[in-house]
């Protein structure tokens, strides 16, 4: 009897071990895979001028991924100046402000907004933001372009960066907002001065998570975005009008091509993988750094 | 001496929801003394001291009857944020904030509109000075609160109340978390506060009751496990000869 239970332990452990060794594989494999594949590009074409040359023409075999580069780095950049403030916003609403019914109500719907498929994001976005943007009065807009896309994927990393701000926002002790409160701050005193500043580290780690997702997010790109391989302009004099240029991301220059690619226009389409691999690698790996070396103040 | 009341309780009750935590609470806490509140775990000790600057407001469905009185005044009918001003606090663990030593002490008379620097730094000093901890820390104005003992963070948080000049400090177990010497530093500050402040303490360690208060207010639960006020009186008489005899029990050790 004993006997049975010890080895039901013990099978149950390498099981456990192997789909752990699984999952690493899998990501080692698809690392591998794709670098091999990204090989003749990184060779016959170089990594600087994958990197600075602005000009695509796979059919002329001019490989530059510049204008991608900028694309999503712009889009990326549009989407955490709207999304961010709203995130947060709505984190210390949730966690400091709104009644716990009002918080069961609000939160799942939040976290309802991950949940949503992006090819659905993207439909929204044609439909109902493209249109509204096409009514600002610039030469050359369309609608679609980064000011589109930007709204679009501000929506969609909202729950990201809400969930982990609001749960940095919660474990604030509760010990620092008596502290502040007994003083005689008010409640929006105690959460500027006192739990904002407790919770920063988890907060900036929640705006790098969104922006890992941010550069990540593809079809509804595609769909917003215009896809044009060109560096995003300011069409007037205001730089702002930068935004109403139509642009291609990395993952849409990827997932609009492979289909029919071949030889080195599709190893370039794996470098352009790999780039952008190596690019959410660093986003991902500064949040988590963030947030194990975060000073939420406990034992600083 | 002058025999002025500062706060007082008239027949204060404090609900929890359906529960009530305090029962028809009735008593004078004197100016410039330390009044103690003892009595067994769960008899309402916090809940009456975090009535006096009303951070029970905190907890939802919280209600209260009779009243408190400050200087004359309502608690419940003044402005919450002006009445912390005038009563602060010190809380059982000591919870200085993630800044450094200086922002600590510096806190409250920021929030209260002091902007000017050198009038900042000599708030800072005098209040520093003034818990006993000015020789340890001089040097170190600008390094984390959290570099601090437990000891030294807990005057630095009595610092950071008398840095805003209030008229009384609720302290809440101020010393549980500490060992014996600092809660002995503790005790000495305590002793020194006293010409400048009423202090009320609450303790569930009756020698430090007996060592460092003037006044002891006694409570029990009564069937319903509200807090009742058992005896209120000087502290030596009460320790010596009090009146009601669960007091007496109580101070004997013969449960609690």
């Amino acid at each position: 009897m004993r006997k049975n239970k010890r080895r039901l332990d013990a099978a149950m452990k390498n099981s456990l071990l192997f789909a752990a060794l699984a999952s690493i594989l899998i990501v080692m494999l698809i690392g591998v895979f794709t670098f091999r594949e990204a090989l003749p590009a990184f060779r016959d074409i170089g990594l600087e001028k994958l990197l600075t040359e602005s000009v695509w023409r796979p059919g002329e075999g001019q490989y530059g991924i510049l204008a991608m580069i900028a694309g999503s780095g712009l889009v990326t950049a549009g989407a955490v100046i709207l999304g961010v403030p709203l995130a947060l916003g709505c984190a210390i609403f949730l966690s400091e402000i709104a009644h716990p019914n009002l918080r069961a109500l609000v939160k799942p719907c939040v976290e309802l907004l991950a949940g949503i498929p992006s090819v659905v994001y993207g439909l929204f976005g044609m439909v109902i933001i493209v249109p509204i943007v096409r009514g600002i009065d610039m030469p050359g807009n369309t609608g679609f372009g980064l000011f589109s896309a930007s709204i679009v994927l501000a929506v969609m990393i909202l729950p990201t960066i809400t969930s982990v701000a609001e749960h940095a926002i919660r474990s604030v002790p509760k010990e620092f907002r008596e502290g502040s409160l007994a003083l005689g701050a008010t409640k929006w005193e105690t959460i500027q001065k006192v739990v904002i500043p407790g919770a920063r580290s988890g907060i900036i780690s929640a705006i790098v998570l969104g922006l890992g997702r941010a550069l990540g997010e593809t079809i509804a790109m595609i769909m917003v975005i215009g896809n044009s391989v060109i560096i995003p302009a300011a069409s007037t004099g205001n730089p702002l009008s930068i935004f109403l240029s139509r642009a291609r991301t990395l993952t849409g220059n990827i997932a609009v091509e492979i289909n029919y690619a071949t030889g080195l226009h599709e190893s370039a389409l794996f470098a352009t993988g790999v780039i952008l691999f190596v690019l959410i690698m660093i986003v991902n790996s500064s949040a988590k750094y963030l947030m194990s070396h975060g000073n939420t103040g406990k034992n600083r | 001496m002058t025999g002025k009341k500062v706060m007082k309780t008239i027949n204060y009750s404090l609900f929890y929801g359906d529960f009530k935590a305090l029962n028809s609470i009735t008593m004078d806490i004197p100016v410039n003394r330390i009044t103690a509140i003892i009595g067994p775990s769960g008899c309402g000790k916090s809940s009456l001291i975090r009535s006096f600057n009303r951070m029970n407001d905190l907890i939802g469905n919280m209600r209260t009857d009779g009243s408190i009185l400050i200087d004359g005044k309502d608690v419940y009918s003044q402005d919450v944020v002006e009445l912390r001003r005038k009563v602060g606090m010190v809380f059982q663990r000591p919870n200085p904030f993630p800044k450094s030593i200086f922002d600590n002490a510096a806190y409250g008379p920021r929030i209260h509109g002091i902007r000017d620097k050198s009038e900042l730094a000599a708030i800072v000093e005098h209040s520093i000075r003034d818990a006993a901890l000015w020789d340890e820390v001089k040097d170190d104005l600008g390094k984390s609160a959290f570099t601090l003992s437990g000891g030294q963070q807990q005057r630095l948080c009595i610092a950071r109340a008398l840095a805003v000049e209030p008229e009384v400090i609720l302290m809440d177990e101020p010393a549980s978390a500490l060992d014996p010497v600092a809660t002995l530093k503790i005790e000495e500050l305590m002793e020194k506060l006293k010409s400048k402040y009423t202090i009320v303490v609450v303790t569930h360690n009756m020698q430090q009751a007996a060592r460092v208060s003037d006044f002891t207010a006694f409570l029990l639960t009564d069937l319903e496990r509200s807090g009742n006020l058992i005896e209120f009186g000087p502290t030596r008489e009460m320790f010596t000869n009090p009146v009601d005899s669960r007091t007496e029990d109580y101070i004997s050790g013969r449960f609690g």
